[in-house]
């Protein structure tokens, strides 16, 4: 019997997964927007690798005091491992002795190296990274879900309870600091809730690929619309449609969530490169009949107001 | 400036180091409230550094920077400051909308919460003709209407202090001509104004002060047709080093 989406939506087993599914499709793109906008796309990546080696060492840490199930504590490691990480490189990159890309290199090899060699010390191998590295949905539990639940809480009220003060930081560093906005803490704000994130959303989509899921709704948002706020908005809806439609997708047909996802947002960025031109001739046709276009500029530079 | 009247800007024997080289050395500078002061020099002259250092955002050396009495390193007296850096493009990767760039001028120490229609913005947007482009990318604007985002940003906030670092690069004539007659109108209502420029330009009507470095030294304080004549395209940061601290005589 084939079941219909209503009654998967609502089923006992794909409950947990769909919570996480929306509230990854949430919070993803709100970092995304703030990573692409700084320039550090792959950051979400290097925490990815990082939180790995925060899985590794919840096993052996589990193993040392015999938790049952041995990966209990394999979500609260990568948690640490990720936030740390992210202050970290905030820190390098901010001291600036290291470049941003060797930073994140080295993040990468020592995350996933960190990773496989913690895990074999744990008495597991790299296959018990697998869920880890590509998504499990077999294996999310009710205690993932409170987690999930708190992070992206923290996500979305710092996200975009502070999007302007995050934006001014990410997009005019200069000019935030002779603003005396505090940009040292801002910056590393904005990399705990990458960190957060990535550990959000690495039981669904896996921690290679979660970066995915940040960035390529952002720049499918950005061939279609225009102004940071809407970018922003455009990309969470994007990242919505896309995780819940991935995980729809794989109760029927026999396929790694995270995969399906992450192509699913390459379709979106696809489609929007299609559709760019199109919307780009609508919004100039738009601009011209709100007198929109281009001015001369000095006839209209204001003599009489309060502030000139 | 009397003598018991705080300064708008005061500067005392400043020093600052790039990559282990000297570009300010012993740079002393006081700038009264409503003055409209031009800070000139050539090339690597160092005007530049004096300017990020008088808003905060290059660390110094040696000596010290007040802003209305109180030093500049606190972050609460860079409310009173308004600031365009130079090449003001943003660095950011997403176009913001030009509404979206000028709200951000209201924030500052405390102020974490904009709102894109506040009036503020609308007047600001009004006042520098860009009222039918607050919703248009500020990447997509030509040099001029994006120095005049900027300069929106920097007023949106009502600034006591406006520090402006080459607001007429890349900026066509007859817009210099509007953008100068705003300093000065802002300077005669009390706005202390300090222009990092190459020369004079527009603003050779209304400057009395100039101030003129040369590798990284005031070598004139006084009015601006007193000043010593410099190649403006000439680069000394092209100098070898060992050149940088020698001894300049007007």
């Amino acid at each position: 019997m084939t079941i219909t989406p209503w009654q998967l939506l609502t089923s006992e087993i794909m409950r947990y997964p769909l919570i996480i599914a929306v509230l990854i499709g949430l919070t993803a793109p709100i970092v995304g927007t703030y990573l692409v906008q700084k320039r550090l796309s792959l950051l979400g990546d290097g925490l990815g690798h990082v939180a790995l080696t925060g899985v590794a060492v919840g096993w052996l840490v589990g193993a040392w005091i015999s938790a049952s199930p041995q990966d209990l504590l394999a979500i609260p490691g990568a948690l640490v491992a990720s936030v740390v990480g992210a202050v970290v490189i905030e820190i390098v990159r901010e001291v600036g002795h290291t470049s941003r890309d060797v930073a994140l290199a080295i993040l990468f090899y020592g995350g996933i190296a960190g990773g496989v060699v913690i895990i074999q010390l744990a008495g597991g191998g790299s296959q018990s990274l697998m869920g880890y590295l590509f998504g499990s949905l077999a294996t999310v539990t009710s205690t993932d879900l409170v987690i999930a639940v708190v992070l992206a809480v923290i996500v979305m009220v710092v996200g975009i309870g502070l999007s302007r003060v995050l934006y001014t930081v990410t997009g005019d560093e200069e000019f935030a600091r002779a603003s005396g906005l505090p940009v040292r803490a801002m910056n590393i704000l904005i990399a705990v809730i990458a960190a957060l994130t990535v550990t959000l959303a690495m039981r669904i989509v896996g921690a290679l690929m979660v970066s995915a899921l940040m960035i390529v709704p952002v720049a499918a948002a950005q061939s279609v619309v225009v102004g940071f706020t809407r970018t922003m908005r455009t990309a969470m809806a994007i990242a919505v449609v896309c995780s819940l439609g991935g995980l729809v997708l794989t109760a029927y047909v026999d396929l790694p969530p995270g995969g399906v996802i992450v192509l699913l947002t390459i379709a979106f960025y696809v489609l929007g490169l299609v559709i760019r031109p199109v919307v780009q001739r609508l919004r100039g046709r738009g601009a011209a009949g709100t007198g929109g276009g281009a001015q001369e500029p000095d006839r209209h530079l204001s003599t009489h107001h309060r502030h000139l | 400036m009397s003598e018991d009247e705080t300064p708008a800007v005061r500067i005392r024997d400043l020093g600052v180091d790039l990559g282990g080289a000297p570009v300010l050395h012993g740079v002393s500078l006081d700038v009264a409230p409503g003055e409209l002061v031009g800070l000139l020099g050539a090339n690597g002259s160092g005007k530049s550094t004096l300017l990020r250092a008088m808003v905060g955002v290059q660390s110094i050396s040696a000596g010290s920077v007040h802003l209305f009495g109180r030093p500049v390193r606190e972050r609460r007296i860079r409310a009173r400051i308004g600031y365009v850096p130079q090449f003001s493009a943003e660095s950011g990767s997403i176009p913001a909308t030009a509404r979206e760039t000028v709200a951000t001028g209201l924030l500052g120490p405390g102020r974490w919460f904009s709102r894109l229609r506040d009036p503020r913005v609308n007047s600001l947007l009004a006042d520098v003709g860009l009222r039918d482009q607050a919703e248009r990318p500020v990447t997509q604007m030509s040099g001029g209407q994006r120095q005049r985002v900027m300069i929106a940003r920097a007023l949106v906030r009502s600034p006591q202090l406006l520090v402006l670092d080459e607001p007429f690069s890349g900026v066509d004539v007859s817009t210099q001509e509007s953008i100068a007659a705003i300093f000065r109108r802002l300077a005669q209502r009390g706005t202390t104004v300090v222009v990092v420029l190459h020369e004079l330009g527009p603003l050779s009507e209304g400057i009395r002060r100039a101030v003129v470095l040369d590798r990284g030294r005031v070598v004139h304080d006084g009015p601006p047709e007193q000043r010593p004549l410099f190649d403006p395209g000439h680069d000394h940061s092209a100098l070898p080093e060992d050149c940088l601290g020698q001894e300049i005589h007007p």
